[in-house]
């Protein structure tokens, strides 16, 4: 099955980081995705852009409605996600388990029957 | 004499009693898709109903093979068929261990609390949906909605059909026998509802404890689970007189205990470190090897309360040690014990309960009245309510003669 690992983090301290903090998480996450490799569970994933850097589109009766930020408004933001390919799900919470940040959610990718 | 219906209507009812859980167990190895096995399975039961007698030599083998053809019509019927089918021409040896997994993934983390009883009820237990909802003092259609959405999360989020290995073994067992005993205490302790004790929780709890001890025979825990519901339950018949009213452990009738039921769950108990159900069971045994209430091992209680409180730092916990210190060194010791448990037990009624039992030992009728009052606005049950609306009206009349 495949799951997206989200990854989730509070944007002021990403960006308090010292230079040698970010190149730390940066190794780490290095070491994490060749370890997803390795065992042939990597299907992709990125870094995303400041939660600032967003804009929302809501669409309701045909009218456009666009707002700059996130969807909504949190401490926590989405700063990156993972696809990977598990067995199942505690395949997937272990790797989650492995994955250098604090809050990780694990979501199931729906897969449609063919 | 028995007519055709009652001998259909028996060996059927018997089949499901002992092979339920097995036969699912199996289905659901074999099809990897528990929404799929139960529903065959159901089919089959039902086609059992309308063909037997004569009842087959071997009823699981019948109900197994009409399972799995029904489950074959379903899946023909779908586009998963090609992906399917295959497992289904294997073989497999009923395997020890299949029910243990359906135990397991029922009780997987990822579900909710709720789901989990829910789930282990209907598909290990083999209940039906109406007598879990009845259980739980729910409406049959929000049950049926939980448990629907439990077996489309079992599916849909690829929650595993496995006995974790290694340490996450321990750690998902004890989910497992949270579950359980959560169960139980449904029926022990109704938690609201005119009726304080309840048998059907309870005897259901006994009996997926005891296939888990059949399981894993060697855990001292699941033995210790087994064994601490079993003395409890013992007891059943004197916690309530004939006019519902609760009888307070020291007053109750020991004649009236089962003590065949507190002889077997003794024997259930072995060696082991020292985990929370074992010694909840070691407290529950020396209450019921005391011959009379005045031959309590207090000081003993008091003590196993301790290490129970230091293994778990639950509040609960403390306010039982309370009452045992209470019970072996004295009232005033038992009260400084519940100092500042109020944070943490702001809606539990036994804590002012107990409050006051202990203020009315030490002569202090006042505080104690007032203790009761609060106790009396937190109270759930009308047996609890009326036990404490006495102790007050009693206490009361001290203050005024």
């Amino acid at each position: 099955m495949k799951y997206a690992l989200l990854l989730y983090g509070n944007e002021k301290l990403w960006d308090q980081a010292t230079p040698e903090q970010a190149d730390q998480t940066r190794v780490a996450h290095e070491r994490f995705i060749a370890m997803l490799n390795e065992r042939g569970a990597f299907l992709g994933g990125d870094a995303l852009a400041r939660s600032r850097e967003a804009l929302t589109l809501r669409k309701k009766a045909g009218q456009v409605l666009r707002t700059d930020g996130p969807y909504v408004e949190t401490v926590e933001h989405l700063g990156g996600f993972y696809l990977i390919e598990a067995a199942d799900l505690d395949e997937a919470i272990g790797y989650a388990k492995a994955c250098p940040e604090q809050i990780v959610e694990v979501r199931p990718v729906v897969e449609y029957e063919e | 004499m028995n007519t055709r219906s009652d001998v259909r209507n028996g060996a059927v009812e018997q089949a499901y009693r002992e092979h339920w859980a097995r036969l699912l167990a199996l289905l659901t190895a074999q099809l990897r898709d528990l929404d799929l096995a139960e529903e065959s399975l159901q089919d089959a039961f039902a086609a059992a109903v309308s063909t037997w007698p004569p009842v087959p030599a071997n009823p699981p083998a019948w109900l197994l093979t009409a399972a799995r053809r029904r489950a074959v019509d379903r899946l023909r019927r779908t586009a998963v068929a090609a992906r399917k089918l295959p497992l289904l021409v294997v073989e497999e040896q009923p395997a020890h261990d299949d029910r243990l997994r359906l135990i397991f993934t029922c009780c997987h983390p990822a579900l909710s609390m709720e789901a989990r009883v829910a789930l282990t009820l209907r598909c290990v237990g083999g209940l039906t949906t109406r007598q879990i909802a009845r259980m739980f003092l729910v409406g049959e259609a929000t049950m049926a909605a939980r448990i629907t959405r439990a077996k489309k999360k079992i599916s849909q989020a690829g929650i595993p059909y496995r006995v974790p290995a290694g340490p996450e073994l321990r750690e998902r067992l004890d989910g497992v026998l949270a579950v359980l005993y959560l169960i139980f205490t449904e029926g022990y302790a109704a938690t609201e509802g005119d009726e304080l004790i309840r048998d059907e929780p309870a005897t259901e709890a006994i009996a997926l404890a005891r296939l888990l001890v059949s399981l894993l025979p060697d855990d001292s825990e699941v033995r210790a689970l087994q064994a601490l519901m079993m003395l409890h339950h013992a007891r059943r018949h004197a916690r309530v007189t004939s006019d519902g009213r609760l009888v307070t452990l020291a007053e109750q009738d020991r004649t009236l205990w089962r003590h065949d039921e507190i002889e077997e769950a003794l024997g259930l108990l072995i060696p082991g470190p020292p985990g929370p159900y074992l010694l909840q069971a070691a407290i529950a045994a020396e209450h019921t090897s005391a011959a009379r209430a005045e031959d309590t091992d207090w000081v003993a209680i008091a003590a196993l309360y301790g290490m129970l409180e230091e293994l778990t730092g639950s509040a609960v916990v403390r306010l039982n040690r309370a009452v045992a210190v209470a019970e072996a060194a004295g009232a005033a010791e038992g009260l400084a014990l519940l100092e500042g448990l109020e944070t943490e037990l702001p809606h539990h009624h036994l804590l002012p309960a107990t409050r006051a039992e202990l203020l009315r030992r030490l002569g202090r009728a006042e505080e104690a009245v007032a203790e009761y009052g609060r106790a009396l606005a937190l109270v759930g049950t009308q047996q609890e309510r009326e036990f404490l609306l006495s102790r007050r009206t009693e206490t009361e009349r001290r203050l005024c003669p």
